[in-house]
């Protein structure tokens, strides 16, 4: 039981600070590093939801899973639009 | 039943194809919008003569597997982005394009059709994640710094919007074990169950760009290249408000705390936007606030129309959304032509002396009836039945709201009109009109449709009567 | 086949708009043939369905939008009345503009918007329910926009602006009022004595301010004062769209929508039991008094005739609101009556303007010399509107007086007297300056008037004698009144 609040809780302030980050900071790398924490925080979140008396159920594993595909695939493209940006802007 | 799963389907293959053969990518984006378009035509009815048709893939329920399922709602979604298709693959046809446009159009097509057909959240998360990137890539396309820029605000909207969807279901999951679309009636019961559904209603909200999450919109719809500034404000935003939409038909009754603040934010919108775009100074960016407006009105539409279940109002909401749809890509094609010929898109440099209006700006001022809302379009008959049901319930001041968001749609909009009729002495006598081009075909097409769909609006709104399975 | 009548008639103005707008502006030869062939076989129609109508023979085309939302065309006496009035005024406009416009500029523009607001104003003629007439009510707004900006100076655009804000206003007031009254009553088609029931009795609240709304509504487009601040200013259009705007389309738009209201949603008895027509009749006599008092002081030409619409427009409402059958018959007659002379002042003041380059009362010195043609036709017109027998403008008058009497409001008599001798008041003036004073020194031709131009108004000249002279034949405009008000009143 400890544990399952121990995740609960460091998952909320994660996506919390992640929030907070993004909300306050212009800084585009910043912010990329801001989502990812957001994510870690919420996959947190979505494993304390699978975990039962009855064991720990598969589904929510899947969709972690499928968040962090996504989640690779976005940041690399965030990237790719900030390196762009940042060439622009060296000209 | 495989046409569902062939309606996502094949336009992702498109999307590869494209990817693999780029010389022949504007045919094959062409055959593959064609053939999306007959596949809903089929669909369609089908739905009006057996009832909602559903498909299983693989005999895999949710929450693991896929489920598809088309009935009246995603009907008329999915007709809609046909026919928006259709315009879109032949502007995109007609105009030289960039590199990437076929893939990525392809994907966005492939993601709002599986969008409009998802039988569960999960399902809809993913389609949403496909939508958001392949959305973004549209916006960058132009490559000047102001849309790379506006691209990456876009992704981290959008991205940040998917993670408070994906929460929202993981709690909703752990509330009832459930992701299909009947579990929602359920949220709604537990107070576990609406915080899960507030969370992917934050979300969505971020995705439509509803007030006040707009923030990332009219920079990235104004900046984009025509084409994919039509399809962003025509039916990128749409999969976020068909959602909310869903959530309200789902939810029933128990849906009321979201649709409470879909109307007070709705009315936000509506006012903020009409103000943006009244101040606006250059065209895109008044035709972008023009569309934080409208979504304004639509999540207006949705809040007030109470319970989807006890009356019909939620049509009229569906009605104005397929009116917008067009009448938008209307205009930003409209929009994209004139500024084409100009040289810019100031508003106040729209009368230039050595051009008459032509075409593009006949197609604006067409559409532009429509999103005002003037009879016959179908925005009017939107709006017809939205008031007719107010006016029952006594809800003067969602009418008063209502009517002043016409007002000031009127005003903003005839701005521009106003400055494409000046001639006389404003305008040299030599000044010539743009001969009839085949450019002008996709927006002045699609601004008719929007104009005259009023008049056939007995259709989607007998397709509208089909209930969910 | 002749059920698709009304149709018909509708198309032969509605279709041709996007022809003539995608025409280019040089082919004139082409755009004038059609713009011409189109409005002569709109007469033709108009007059087999006349005879239709007159026959027994009923017209009823629907097409279904909504639940209980329905387009309907019909063609009932009333629609008539207006359809041979918005025709044949159409067919000499047309050719007037023809005229007129040679060598001027987006003439296809013009020629399109000007067949759109025709369709429109055959549209409104031809609703079979409200929301018909809403559609074809806001569909004109549209349609008339471009044409009051045509000159496309600051002066122009400033007006259309004033004017779209009236009009658009005045359309949100329509509509909602439709909508209530939809959702009150269920679909509202136009019937002789009213569609209400017993909703009278059970929302009289409700149905109050529906009226309100609804003669709000039509009453922006039908100069009520105080929503009449846009006609004076939309003078600024070109002479054959103030002509239109002011004789057939516009004005009579609105007047024609009180008719309607009056008549088929509410019917008189209701509207009297309300205690509603009394406050209607009262506005249109300030209406009417305001009107001609503001005219007597314009000295720019068009502007004092827009303020004498302003006026005479309210005759027909007063007719409407005086619930009487003999009043009701001068208010229809002079629907078409002022129809007639109003156009004939425009178009003769049109030709003034291009002929001598006089827009202004004051320049009006000899024009009986300059241009004998065009200033008999605008005498005419002048006399018939101050309500000289045997003229057209006599007639009406002559029944309005009788109906006030008829309906116990003696009060009228005095109203029409001081108005009559306001209308005489800034009428005559200019009457004598054109007759009687020697032209100024330095007035000159600036322009030959071709037969395009001084051919429909001494036509429209001509119909105000014969619509007073013929009052009592059964095809006049009167005989045809007579046969509608049976309707109403029986």
């Amino acid at each position: 039981m400890i544990s399952e609040y121990a995740f609960l809780a460091t998952g909320a302030g994660l996506v919390g600070l992640a929030l907070l980050r993004l909300a306050t900071s212009a800084d585009l790398l910043m912010r990329v590093l801001g989502l990812n924490v957001l994510a870690v925080g919420i996959a947190m979140l979505l494993l304390v939801s699978g975990m039962g008396a009855s064991g720990t159920d598969a589904v929510p594993q899947a969709f972690v899973l499928t968040g962090i595909v996504v989640l690779v695939g976005v940041t690399a493209v965030l990237l790719a639009l900030a390196e762009r940006i940042a060439e622009d802007r060296d000209e | 039943m495989s046409e569902l799963s062939l309606l996502v389907l094949l336009p992702f293959l498109a999307a590869t194809l494209t990817v693999a053969v780029p010389g022949r990518a504007a045919s094959l984006g062409l055959v593959a919008t064609a053939a999306n378009a007959l596949l809903v035509v089929s669909l369609c009815r089908e739905i009006i003569a057996r009832g909602a048709v559903e498909q299983v893939i693989g005999g895999w329920a949710a929450p693991l597997g896929i489920t598809f399922v088309g009935d009246g709602l995603a009907a008329v979604m999915l007709a809609m982005t046909a026919i928006v298709s259709l315009a879109i693959t032949a502007q995109a046809m007609s105009t030289p394009g960039r590199a990437g446009f076929w893939p990525l159009w392809m994907a966005t097509l492939g993601a709002l059709n599986g969008l409009f057909l998802s039988g569960d959240l999960f399902n809809l998360y993913v389609a949403f994640e496909i939508l958001g990137l392949a959305a973004v890539g549209l916006t960058a396309l132009a490559g000047t710094p102001m849309a790379l820029r506006a691209a990456f605000d876009y992704l981290t909207a959008g991205l940040a919007g998917s993670l408070l969807i994906l929460l929202g279901i993981a709690l909703s999951y752990s509330v009832t074990g459930r992701v299909d679309l009947e579990t929602v009636v359920v949220l709604t019961e537990s107070s576990n169950g609406r915080i899960a559904l507030a969370l992917i209603a934050a979300g969505l909200a971020v995705k439509a760009a509803l007030f006040p999450l707009h923030f990332w919109m009219p920079a990235a719809h104004s900046s984009a290249v025509p084409v994919a500034s039509a399809l962003l404000s025509a039916l990128v935003v749409k999969g976020a408000l068909y959602l909310a939409l869903r959530l309200s038909i789902e939810g029933g009754a128990g849906a009321e705390f979201l649709r409470s603040a879909l109307a007070v934010l709705g009315t936000g919108g509506m006012l903020w936007g009409a103000w943006n775009a009244l101040r606006a100074e250059r065209l895109k960016l008044l035709v972008a606030h023009s569309t934080v407006a409208q979504i304004g009105l639509i999540a207006l539409a949705i809040g007030v129309a109470g319970d989807p279940l006890q009356n019909g109002l939620w049509t009229a909401a569906a009605l104005l959304m397929l009116s917008h749809a067009l009448a938008k890509a209307a205009m930003f094609l409209a929009v994209g032509r004139i500024a084409e010929a100009l040289g810019h898109d100031r508003i106040s440099g729209l009368n230039r002396e050595e051009l008459r209006p032509g075409a593009a700006e006949f197609a604006f001022a067409i559409a532009a009836i429509s999103l005002v809302g003037l009879p016959p379009t179908a925005g009017f008959i939107g709006k017809w039945i939205l008031i007719e049901g107010l006016v029952d319930e006594g809800a003067v001041h969602w009418i008063a709201l209502l009517l002043l968001g016409t007002a000031l749609s009127a005003a903003y909009l005839s701005r521009v009109v106003s400055r494409c009729l000046r001639g006389g002495p404003h305008v040299s006598a030599t000044a010539q009109r743009l001969p009839w081009r085949s450019g002008d075909v996709a927006a002045l097409g699609l601004a008719t449709g929007a104009l005259l769909l009023g008049l056939a609006a007995a259709l989607p709104l007998t397709l509208l009567e089909v209930p969910f399975a | 086949m002749s059920q698709y009548l009304p149709l018909a008639i509708l198309m032969t103005s509605l279709g041709i708009v996007p022809i003539i707008l995608v025409m280019p502006e040089s082919a004139r030869r082409l755009r004038t043939g059609v713009n011409l062939a189109a409005a002569t076989v709109k007469v033709a129609l108009v007059v087999w369905l006349s005879f239709e109508v007159t026959r027994g023979n009923s017209f009823d085309l629907r097409h279904s939008i909504a639940p209980g939302l329905e387009l309907h065309l019909q063609a009932d006496p009333l629609a008539v009345l207006f359809l041979a009035l918005s025709s044949i005024l159409w067919l000499l406009t047309t050719i007037y503009a023809v005229g007129y416009l040679e060598g001027g500029t987006d003439r296809s523009r013009f020629f399109g918007f000007f067949s759109l607001c025709v369709a429109s104003t055959v549209g409104i003629a031809m609703a079979g329910n409200l929301f018909t007439f809403l559609v074809f009510f806001e569909l004109l707004t549209l349609a008339t926009w471009p044409l009051v900006v045509h000159r496309g100076t600051s002066e122009a655009h400033r007006a259309g602006r004033i004017y779209l804000v009236y009009t658009l206003g005045g359309g949100l007031a329509l509509t909602l009022g439709t909508i209530w009254l939809y959702a009150l009553a269920g679909e509202v088609p136009f019937v002789p004595r009213g569609v209400l029931g017993d909703l009278p009795e059970t929302a009289p609240l409700a149905l109050t301010a529906i009226f309100v709304l609804l003669i709000a509504g039509v009453g922006v487009k039908a100069a009520l004062v105080p929503l009449h601040g846009w006609l004076p200013l939309s003078m600024v259009a070109p002479a054959p769209v103030s002509a239109l705007l002011h004789a057939v389309a516009v004005v009579k738009a609105g007047a024609f929508g009180i008719m309607r209201i009056v008549y088929d949603v509410f019917g008189v008895e209701t509207l009297q039991a309300m205690g509603l027509a009394m406050p209607l009749a009262a506005l249109a006599a300030v209406t009417i008094l305001w009107g001609s008092f503001r005219a007597l002081t314009q000295d720019d030409l068009k502007k004092r005739l827009a303020y004498s619409t302003v006026s005479q427009v309210s005759y027909i409402t007063l007719g409407v609101a005086l619930i009487s059958p003999v009043a009701a018959i001068g208010g229809l007659a002079h629907l078409v009556h002022q129809g007639i002379m109003k156009i004939t002042l425009f178009l003769a003041a049109g030709n003034f303007a291009e002929g001598q380059g006089v827009k202004t009362v004051r320049a009006m010195d000899g024009m009986g010399q300059r241009m004998p043609g065009a200033m008999l036709a605008f005498t005419i017109g002048a006399l018939g509107m101050i309500g000289v027998p045997p003229l057209a403008g006599f007639v009406s008058k002559w029944y309005l007086g009788a109906g006030g009497l008829d309906a116990g409001q003696p009060m009228v008599i005095a109203l029409l007297a001081g108005s009559s001798l306001l209308n005489a008041a800034y009428f005559l003036p200019i009457l004598y300056r054109g007759w009687f004073c020697a032209p100024t020194e330095g007035a000159k031709a600036s322009r030959r008037i071709g037969w395009m131009l001084a051919v429909p108004p001494a036509t429209t000249a001509a119909l105000v004698l014969v619509a007073g002279l013929m009052a009592s034949a059964p095809f006049s405009p009167l005989g045809w009144t007579r046969f509608i008000v049976s309707l109403e009143y029986l």
